[in-house]
């Protein structure tokens, strides 16, 4: 705003503003190169070939250009063709991993929004006892660190309920509500206008119709900037699934590529293969915000004043 | 619902006042509609809580029933060296993360604000922060390679000396800080950019008027006036901070020589290696109380429920 709005005090202005910018500019140039760099030097290590990367380490473009790393993640080369690239050799089961992911993420997404919403929604306009007591329990649990309840709902997960390693386990504690979607739903819900709902209610509809009718369809965009939020954090949680879920039938993607990480096969990890593993499993997260960025930059900001 | 637009026919006579709230239509679809949240709540995050600070007052190896040992736990945290060795490294971690993030997200906020108006720009700096903490950790570790990784080949170019990063104990909690700058600065400064857009513009154009310089004016109105956002991200970082883990996770485990072992390792190795179940529960009821002190003295010290905006 300082460039385009006053023409007050030209001479002041003008003294101090271009060398200002400049070094803005240039700052801000910086912080965009160091930002995106990793990228691709994650790329490029992918597009290499291992024996020659080794030999050239310095160079900035891919060496011995190859797709096989891609290939091999996905399963698809056969075992010789994989240790010889560097590879254990063992079958890497990335589309197993991808598809726990998306089963964990979908559940906990769904689940945890729509309950969260029903909840939301009595908070906000329905009256009964003990509402408001509830609710700053709720409250409560929004401040509470998560490595307090982390090892009693590991117990509880693991030894009372029998549901290690199963989907079960892993989406429990998300399942049927966050306190953060809680509170971020009621608050959206406390500003709409009663008049839809009462004009629904003198037309017989019930309590769920005039949810369901009324509040949800007028409601879709906070509902979808929280679902955003929840997605990008589901599929990205190690922690917990690292606990319950360390089974291969149930391992989600983060905890595969932790476990590969720490693999050396040949002595060295096998870096072509992680990074080219690692720039597959980008691609929901980075694909929704191609889709939908605008929306996910706009519900950082706005959770910003919760 | 809607009992206030319609008092109408609902008669009941002859109970009381208490009876017909508790017992009424109204309240049994109420209590329907939060009954699976109540359900997550109580079983997820109230039983838990609750559980938790019972088992930190037990000894628990998971094999025998939970024995109940008093103060015994925390007698013994306070007096385990690790412990503090581990706070200590927990803290250290903090003050390298800490300032510098909140410091590079105000000034980028700020030039996002008042130079750089392009939401594409805004965006390339959220992209860290949308990936797995294990993808950003394993990345870097791969960048920090002293033999294979281009940092190491930076260095080497410039003539300076070479640095084992993750690998020496001076170097590896610095680089584990690097790395979650790296990861959450972009989105630390989206909040405080969003925080910059709630102060009204007419206050910048009047201090310009005034003949205010560029940095006369970030001193004066914009620092002041971001104090409630501000508020607001460091106090949600810090505890974040405190609770480091995916990075350290996936790169040093708590290694070399006990560098990285943060307070979170600590307890993770005595819950998941060692099986003390008890001691490690209580370790986590005191970082609880930790942190519940620090956020208490942040929203004291920077008086954090007023605005200078009157």
């Amino acid at each position: 705003m300082t460039t385009q709005s006053l023409p007050v005090t030209p001479t002041s202005r003008q003294r101090g503003l271009p060398y200002g910018r400049i070094v803005a500019w240039i700052v801000i140039a910086l912080a965009i190169f160091v930002t995106v760099a990793p990228f691709w030097w994650v790329l490029r290590t992918a597009l290499s070939t291992k024996k020659d990367m080794l030999a050239n380490p310095d160079s900035l473009l891919p060496v011995g250009f190859t797709l096989t790393n891609f290939a091999r993640v996905l399963g698809q080369v056969d075992t010789a063709t994989a240790i010889a690239a560097g590879g254990s050799g063992q079958k890497i089961n990335f589309w197993l991993f991808a598809r726990n992911s998306a089963i964990v993420t979908v559940l906990t997404v769904v689940g945890q929004t729509f309950f969260s919403a029903l909840a939301a929604y009595a908070f906000a306009r329905l009256r009964f006892p003990l509402r408001d007591k509830i609710f700053l329990l709720y409250l409560a649990a929004l401040m509470v660190p998560g490595i307090v309840t982390l090892i009693p709902n590991y117990l509880l997960i693991h030894r009372d309920l029998d549901w290690g390693n199963t989907f079960l386990g892993i989406v429990a504690p998300g399942l049927l509500m966050s306190p953060f979607a809680v509170f971020f739903l009621r608050q959206f819900f406390l500003g709409i206008n009663r008049e839809l709902e009462e004009a629904a209610s003198l037309d017989g509809a019930s309590a769920f119709g005039i949810f369901w009718r009324v509040v949800l369809p007028i409601s879709i965009p906070p509902i979808a900037t929280l679902a955003l939020l929840t997605f990008v954090g589901t599929w990205n949680t190690y922690f917990w699934p690292s606990l319950v879920g360390k089974d291969e039938s149930v391992r989600v993607l983060t905890v595969a590529l932790a476990v590969f990480k720490s693999q050396t096969p040949q002595g060295v990890p096998d870096w072509t293969g992680l990074m080219a593993a690692t720039l597959i499993s980008m691609i929901p997260t980075v694909g929704v915000f191609l889709l939908f960025g605008r929306r996910v930059v706009n519900s950082i900001q706005f959770t910003g004043f919760k | 619902m809607s009992n206030l637009a319609l008092p109408v026919s609902r008669q009941v006579p002859a109970k009381p006042e208490w009876v017909k709230r508790w017992f009424s239509q109204d309240t049994l679809t109420a209590w329907l509609f939060i009954l699976p949240s109540l359900i997550g709540f109580i079983t997820f995050y109230a039983v838990p809580a609750v559980r938790g600070l019972y088992f930190s007052f037990t000894d628990w190896d998971m094999l025998k029933d939970p024995q109940f040992i008093g103060f015994d736990n925390y007698v013994k945290i306070f007096s385990d060296p690790q412990f503090w060795r581990s706070l200590q490294v927990t803290g250290y971690y903090v003050l390298l993360n800490i300032p510098a993030q909140t410091i590079l997200a105000v000034a980028l906020a700020v030039m996002m604000d008042r130079v750089v108006k392009s939401t594409p720009v805004r965006s390339i700096f959220i992209l860290p922060w949308l990936l797995p903490s294990v993808i950003v950790a394993t990345v870097w570790a791969w960048m920090m390679n002293p033999a294979l990784g281009p940092i190491g080949s930076i260095f080497r170019a410039i003539n300076l000396p070479e640095l084992s990063f993750l690998g020496s104990p001076d170097q590896a909690m610095p680089s584990i800080a690097l790395i979650n700058i790296w990861q959450y600065t972009g989105n630390a400064a989206l909040l405080v950019f969003a925080g910059l857009q709630t102060v009204p513009k007419e206050v910048y154009e009047a201090a310009a008027i005034d003949g205010a310089t560029e940095r006369r004016m970030f001193w004066s109105i914009t620092l002041p006036l971001l104090r409630p956002v501000l508020v607001f991200v460091l106090v949600t970082t810090v505890i974040g901070s405190f609770q480091v883990f995916d990075t350290i996770a996936v790169t040093t485990l708590g290694g070399p020589a006990g560098a990285t072992r943060v307070i979170i390792w600590y307890i993770f190795e005595y819950a998941f290696t060692r099986f003390q179940m008890g001691y490690a529960t209580a370790v986590s009821v005191i970082l609880f109380l930790i942190l519940i002190t620090i956020t208490f003295i942040q929203m004291r010290v920077l008086r954090a429920d007023s605005s200078d905006l009157a």
